[in-house]
């Protein structure tokens, strides 16, 4: 095969992969979308091993390595529960960053079969672009890794921060740049060694600070990095497929990262940077004073519900962890029996990752038409009877609009307050994960249901 | 004066960027999380550079230091290929719409 024609091919499989995205406008083409992706990844690999023209006993290999890799991945895809899907993408993000980083090994050792000059003689920019490539790609892996080890409960979801933590990534930051540059003047193989090595420990110190509620925004720059890498991968071994859907990913992690942060009204160096209020005293203070709370039973929640025209749910992380999403629908599925009208409202930073709410009610079969985004719900909250906060906490807390001293001061919230009256299902009356009291709690309209998010729905159906 | 063949990737690159951008915006927010399989998913093309390193050298031995590093990079990035695509139609098959007769 032609260079030219290999090269249109890689051309085409990227146009498939902006076709894949382009189709998750809407998920009525998503899954047109996710067809394209994987038409366009097969030509990829195809045209690649075609071109290469070795069918000798290291193509056996190939097929026997591919599927191994194979089975394991769709058996994960197959069993994972949606609960976790967080933690899988994690996982899924280390995975690619590795790859990067074996990619751009074997072309360091072995640049002859890579069009890019010999060994101690390779090419200064294709050793920039690959030097790029496994720094990145390493970050990407031992990052990931910690995010996932903290969205597992392996590891504690809470800020890890030391003194000169800041100073000390800098300093390994510029020490990183140094080696590429003197990496490039000597070609040493132990300077390349030392260069993944020090970005493998980068990638650990930049994600340990980092606290369990602000994981979605982790998540996202990770997703971001893995594309980067795969560019500059793609930039060493001049492959458009790769260059293009480097620029793809990349830019993708970067939007949801920013759509991220601004549902937290934080900066992203702020995010970064680590530690949110997580030690802040005095919040804990405030939280220690006794305020009288009214707190209710199934059976009042479900009059309360029963008798309501318009009941909005409000899902949190809580109702992952509980599981309750299945419950949650029958639940609703009852009160529409009762003639109640019920919608779903999504905070953009709900859960451990982008979309996590929507992926948990749509597993339950909540049609996607009756879930709502903020901006698009926020006003119903005035005219409706009751909100059913389940599992969230911060995102309904009306101090982000009043307290300028909060940490959550500017945070868009859900107006849960505006409605009639609130019921909020918790485990206890701990702050949430920004550490701070939540007001609602203690007003006049709101009733908590101290219970877990799945049996307390299981019981208000078992009343309705 | 001939252009470096270098500006016309960086070029597909920047423009690819643009295209992204435009792209993600005009993804529904409920499909974030489909989003993000789909993206590990196709930046596992990356197994291009694994199957080079490993199968395109003229080495006798299957299993020389570069393609050992190949071998390892397919198995992770068929990993998050098959996972990738496989997971993310999984949660796409689970997106309905409300049913008309209700």
């Amino acid at each position: 095969m032609s260079a030219n024609l290999l090269a249109i091919f890689y051309l085409v499989s990227g146009v498939l992969f902006i076709l894949a995205l382009r189709g998750l406008s809407s998920p009525e083409t998503s899954r047109q979308g996710n067809l394209y992706g994987i038409i366009g990844m097969i030509i990829a690999i195809s045209v690649t091993i075609i071109s290469i023209g070795n069918f000798s006993i290291g193509f056996v290999y190939l097929i026997i390595f591919l599927i191994i890799g194979g089975t394991l991945g769709a058996f994960i895809a197959f069993k994972i529960p949606m609960t976790a899907m967080p933690e899988l993408v994690a996982g899924f993000h280390s995975l690619v960053g590795l790859a990067a980083v074996f990619v751009a090994i074997s072309a360091f050792l072995n640049p002859e079969i890579f069009d890019l000059g010999y060994p101690g003689d390779i090419k200064i920019a294709s050793l920039v672009e690959m030097s790029l490539g496994a720094a990145i790609g390493a970050i990407t892996f031992t990052g990931s890794i910690i995010a996932f080890l903290k969205l597992r409960g392996i590891m504690s979801g809470s800020p890890i921060t030391f003194v000169g933590q800041h100073f000390l990534n800098l300093v390994l930051g510029i020490l990183l740049v140094g080696l590429i540059y003197y990496l490039c003047k000597t070609q040493s193989e132990n300077l390349f060694w030392s260069l993944i090595l020090i970005s493998f420990l980068v990638g650990i110190l930049l994600i340990i600070p980092i606290g369990g509620a602000d994981m979605p925004v982790v998540i996202s720059m990770l997703n971001s990095y893995s594309g980067w890498a795969a560019a500059g991968i793609g930039f060493t071994l001049e492959n458009t497929a790769l260059i293009i859907t480097g620029a793809l990913v990349g830019s993708s992690g970067a939007i949801l990262s920013y759509i991220m942060c601004k549902g937290m009204n934080r900066s992203f160096f702020n995010v970064i940077l680590g530690g949110w209020g997580a030690t802040d005293d005095i919040s804990n203070k405030k939280s220690t004073e006794q305020k009288p709370v009214k707190s209710g039973n199934a059976d009042d929640a479900a009059f309360l519900m029963k008798n309501a025209s318009s009941v909005i749910i409000v899902p949190g992380y809580g109702m992952a962890v509980a599981q309750a999403q299945h419950a949650l629908k029958e639940m609703v599925d009852s009160l529409k029996k009762n003639g109640v009208k019920v919608s779903y409202a999504i905070h953009p930073v709900a859960g451990r990752m982008p979309g996590h709410m929507n992926v948990l009610l749509a597993e339950a079969s909540v049609p996607y038409d009756e879930v709502f985004e903020l901006e698009d719900i926020n006003n119903d909250f005035a005219n409706c009877d009751v909100a059913y906060v389940i599992g969230a906490n911060d995102v309904t807390n009306p101090v982000a609009k009043t307290d300028p001293q909060s940490p959550i001061y500017g945070m868009p919230i859900l107006d849960v307050e505006k409605s009639k009256s609130v019921l909020f299902v918790k485990r206890s009356l701990s702050p949430g994960y920004a550490g701070i009291d939540n007001d609602l709690f203690y007003r006049e309209n709101t009733l908590m249901l101290f219970a877990d998010a799945k049996k307390m729905t299981e019981e208000i159906t078992k009343n309705l | 004066m001939e252009i470096d063949p270098f500006i016309f990737r960086l070029s597909i690159f920047i423009l690819s960027i643009f295209v992204g951008y435009y792209v993600v915006w005009s993804v529904t927010p409920s499909l974030h999380t489909p989003l993000m399989s789909v993206t590990n998913a196709i930046s596992s093309v990356i197994i291009v550079g694994a199957i080079i390193a490993s199968l395109a050298g003229n080495s006798t031995e299957v299993f020389n230091t570069a393609s050992i590093f190949g071998y390892l990079a397919i198995i992770l990035a068929a990993v998050n290929i098959f996972g990738g695509f496989l997971v993310t139609q999984r949660m796409l098959a689970m997106y309905k719409k409300k049913k008309k007769d209700k």
